[in-house]
């Protein structure tokens, strides 16, 4: 009973502000993910697109669906934000760097955000309620077991990746464990 | 079922096993450990797209480009712009700490009107409806000349609007805050005849002189000073620091000369004694690019022997004269004056007495000197339409006095209003409109200031901030703060070449503000007739870009424009006297230069101390409060909780029963103050010293209510010669608490 019970107790449900279907926006767009989650002149990564990306279409209402008049009645005409629920969002202690990741290991999108590009829908957005962080990091199943390289993101996942792929997970100063690499 | 022992121990056990075998002890402490790692109140670092704007530093006349780095729309970081004439890549503690003033909480956040002692938010269209009507209801009763505006600044598109509005309105009353630039532009114009800045060619001089300049403390453009000073040591060069208390510069210096407070005037005149008898002199200047150098010959060789300045300096004869040997065998000697920061005009006799030293020396205009820089003139806006109101308006005497038969020289004289508001039966004053100044708190003796202002029925502040005047205004209309808004920056204070710099918005305003430069406009059209045909632009972004004319892009791109190939005019072209040269002494003032003493305030026997001031460049005495970070920074000796510490010689302590870090009360003919004691070898026995910028009543509980206000202990020392204010100090009495 626990198994069902606790999970329900411990995250709350949340809707997106917005219905999205990243299967169709794929299709449209010639450079993958990167179309929309690109990486900034500097290196560093924009993440969760801004409104002013998706306004360069979206300026007038594209098709007549219920969640396209939502978004460009609401927020693109208002100018405001979208307020997207990050399910790979990190606590604020935790430093990564998307460029050393894709750009200098050349690593899919997939082997840590799953087929999250296919999907047609955005699942519900499970908020820990001690934590305040999605149900995505410590992984679905609560006993912590995963079956795909995607199914959690906690620290041990990285460190299976790491250890794998023999990375130096040490200081480059020192050459001790490195936990200021990560946790800044 | 029936429950026993047994089968109870076994259901809590197995329960425990069951719980312990599960993931939930795991998760939750996992989960717990996560939340107390992201304490809502930790501050986290803003993620997002990283920009760089380039843009101008406008908290000090100082004129230093800065570079501001914004996380998407959050201003993070200011640092020095690389490359910058002024001040490359370096800024000031108040520089870095401006941000701070753009999300503070000390902002006004709307149009403000106080009703019955308290303030309510109103619109723009209503607060600028009030100010037009009072406007003309006072012209329409023929006094347009009872309207004054206080600015901190007389150039640029900003101040210079205020004056046109002034202008064709009909008032003469446009007042600029004090400072040294007051009594430099008048030393300029009566030695060499013409209307200029006053540059320093500090890098390149090999012996800096100064007179209690507060060199590396905030002294004119303050990090282009710090930088001059690194190029100084770089070249193995000297400065020498004439001045009472050992400041941070005097520390600093290759000499530090300890001084009879208020006496520096009598010192120059000494050294330039010792030169000329010696026949140390430029003699190539002299002879053929000066006039009435022998009268001033005959009075130093007369009036300033070494013995004598000795006596009134406390300087000892051998000193005096091994100084003036050193300095005139300098290659590039430069002397330089007005105190601390520069805050106060000055004695105008001081300013002359050190400025002909540099002139004895022949380094005026030249390589490591002080040179004449032509006041800036890309401001040409169309002739004005006066009306019949606006002309006799402007035939009125201003208010202060300036230009006046008593104060013929001075441009400004904002230290003599409160007294003339306080001794009139109804004010003279009928409305202020206060733009970019807070007079209530820097004006000497704030008791008066605050009296005469409250005399005055209208006070309109355009400040950003809830400074001291603000706070007592009748109503205010918002700036931008300087990260908000475009403006252009005339010139940087005494850096020797013509610069503008233009300071650009890197953010979007974040309150209902409005660019003070488009409210004159505003009003202007308001008001109608020849006011509103005065200004002919839609804004003031339209005004800016139209003034600085073919200047524009290379400002919007690069941030600033000088005139690299800039150098001060010839000896022969530079004096635009009578005589064309340059003139040791001046017809138009006759007591010149000499010294004249200019006695502190106040009974000897009651007040037996001198208390004098102190600037830091971790505190702001202007218009600007000191920001958090500077108030954090303070050191101990300065700030104490929340009392400010006077600095007392022991021996001066002793006399008086004054312990180290004990709690005194201050006293001075002006008024009290709670403060703390600090033994410190640095002053001399019979002075004091406190610091400016502390003792605000307005702005945040950061600053608020720390420390005493200099400047409401000491009294206005009106310069008989000029009209400026030139207290160097006040009398004082210290007595345990």
């Amino acid at each position: 009973m626990g198994w069902v019970l606790f999970p329900k107790l411990l995250y709350s449900q949340k809707q997106q502000p917005v219905a999205f279907n990243h299967a169709l926006h794929n299709e449209e767009v010639d450079g993958g993910c990167e179309s929309c989650h690109f990486f900034r002149d500097d290196g560093t990564y924009s993440g969760v697109p801004k409104l002013a990306q998706c306004v360069d279409c979206h300026e007038e209402m594209q098709g007549d669906s219920e969640a396209e008049r939502i978004f460009v009645e609401e927020y693109v005409a208002k100018g405001r934000e979208v307020p997207w629920l990050v399910y790979s969002r990190q606590p604020d202690c935790v430093f990564f760097s998307h460029a050393a990741h894709v750009i200098l290991a050349e690593m899919e999108c997939v082997t840590c955000h799953g087929p999250i590009g296919e999907s047609e829908s955005l699942k519900v957005y499970e908020e820990n309620r001690i934590s305040g962080y999605s149900r995505d990091i410590w992984g679905k199943n609560i006993a912590g077991i995963k079956r795909n390289s995607w199914d959690r993101m906690k620290m041990d996942d990285c460190s299976d990746c790491h250890r794998k792929e023999n990375v130096n997970q040490g200081s480059v100063q020192t050459h001790k464990g490195g936990c200021f690499v990560c946790h800044k | 079922m029936k429950i026993d022992r047994r089968s109870f121990l076994a259901f809590v056990l197995g329960g425990a096993a069951g719980t312990a075998l599960s993931p939930l002890p795991w998760k939750l402490t996992d989960d717990l450990a996560i939340w107390t790692q992201n304490w809502p109140w930790t501050p986290v670092p803003q993620d997002g797209e990283v920009t760089y704007l380039n843009s101008t530093c406008t908290l000090c006349p100082g004129g230093c480009g800065i570079r501001v780095r914004k996380v998407d729309e959050r201003v993070v970081n200011i640092e020095g712009m690389q490359g910058h004439p002024v001040n490359d890549g370096g800024l000031c503690t108040l520089g870095l700490a401006g941000v701070q003033l753009l999300y503070g909480p000390t902002r006004v956040t709307s149009p403000m009107k106080k009703v019955n002692g308290s303030w309510r938010k109103i619109s723009w269209d209503a607060a600028i409806a009030e100010v037009v009507e009072k406007l003309s209801d006072l012209r329409a009763k023929g006094l347009p000349n009872t309207v004054a505006c206080i600015s901190e600044s007389d150039r640029g598109t900003v101040a210079e609007l205020f004056n046109r509005f002034l202008t064709v309105y009909g008032s003469p009353n446009f007042i600029r805050t004090p400072s040294i630039q007051d009594s430099y532009e008048l030393a300029l114009y009566l030695t060499q005849g013409v209307p200029a800045m006053a540059g320093f060619d500090v890098g390149n001089a090999d012996f800096i002189l100064s007179f209690g300049s507060g060199f590396i403390e905030g002294w004119e453009s303050p990090v282009y000073m710090f930088k001059a000073n690194s190029k100084l040591r770089d070249h193995n060069g000297r400065m020498d620091q004439v001045e009472p208390r050992l400041s941070k510069t005097a520390a600093k210096s290759d000499k530090w000369i300890a001084i009879n407070p208020g006496t520096e005037g009598a010192l120059a005149l000494g050294l330039a004694h010792v030169i000329i008898k010696e026949n140390l002199y430029n003699r190539e200047f002299v002879a053929a690019y000066s006039s009435g150098f022998e009268a001033h010959k005959k009075i130093v060789i007369d009036g300033y022997p070494p013995d004598i300045v000795a006596k009134i300096t406390g300087v000892d004869t051998a000193t005096i004269t091994a100084l003036a040997r050193d300095f005139a065998g300098a290659r590039k000697p430069l002397a330089i004056c007005g105190r601390g920061k520069g805050k106060t005009p000055g004695s105008l006799q001081e300013f002359l007495a050190v400025h002909t030293l540099n002139a004895l020396m022949g380094n005026i205009n030249k390589a490591g000197g002080i040179w004449a820089v032509p006041e800036p003139d890309y401001i040409s806006w169309p002739e004005l339409g006066m009306d019949n109101v606006a002309s006799t308006g402007m035939q009125q005497r201003r208010v202060d006095g300036a230009g006046s038969d008593k104060y013929p020289h001075a441009r400004y004289l904002l230290n003599r209003l409160p007294e003339v508001i306080n001794s009139s039966q109804d004010s003279p004053i009928q409305m202020l409109l206060v733009a970019s100044a807070n007079p209530r708190y820097t004006l000497a003796d704030s008791q008066s200031v605050a009296k005469a202002f409250e005399k005055i029925p209208l006070v309109v502040s355009f400040s950003s901030f809830m400074d001291e005047t603000t706070v007592n205004a009748d109503m205010i209309l918002p700036n931008h703060v300087y990260l908000e808004r475009y403006e252009d920056v005339p010139a940087a204070r005494g850096f020797p070449k013509p610069i503008i710099s233009l300071a650009q918005a890197v953010v979007d305003p974040l309150w209902n503000t409005r660019h003070s430069g488009d409210v004159i406009i505003q009003i202007a059209k308001q008001l109608g007739g020849p006011i509103a045909d005065a200004f002919h632009w839609d804004s003031y972004h339209a005004c800016l870009e139209e003034s600085l004319a073919d200047k524009w892009d290379t400002l919007v791109e690069k941030g600033y424009w000088i005139d690299e190939e800039f150098v001060a005019a010839d000896w022969a072209e530079a004096f635009e006297t009578e005589s064309g040269k340059f003139e040791f002494t001046s017809k138009e003032i006759d007591a010149l230069p000499q010294y004249n003493p200019l006695k502190a305030k106040g009974d000897e026997t009651f007040y037996p101390l001198v208390l004098i001031p102190y600037d830091s460049m971790r505190l702001t005495d202007g218009y600007i409060g000191s920001p958090p970070f500077l108030v954090k920074s303070l050191e101990a000796y300065i700030l104490q909780t929340n009392d400010v510490l006077v600095e007392v010689n022991p021996t001066t302590a002793k006399e008086y029963g004054l312990d180290d870090g004990s709690v005194a009360i201050l006293r001075t003919p002006k008024g009290n103050a709670r403060v703390k004691v600090q033994h410190y070898d640095g002053i001399m026995p019979g002075v004091i010293a406190m610091p400016r910028g502390l003792g605000h009543s307005a702005y945040d509980k950061f600053l608020a209510g720390k420390g005493a206000n200099y400047n409401a202990l000491i009294d206005v020392l009106e310069d008989p010669a000029s009209g400026y204010d030139a207290a160097w100090g006040i009398r004082a009495r210290l007595a345990k608490a």
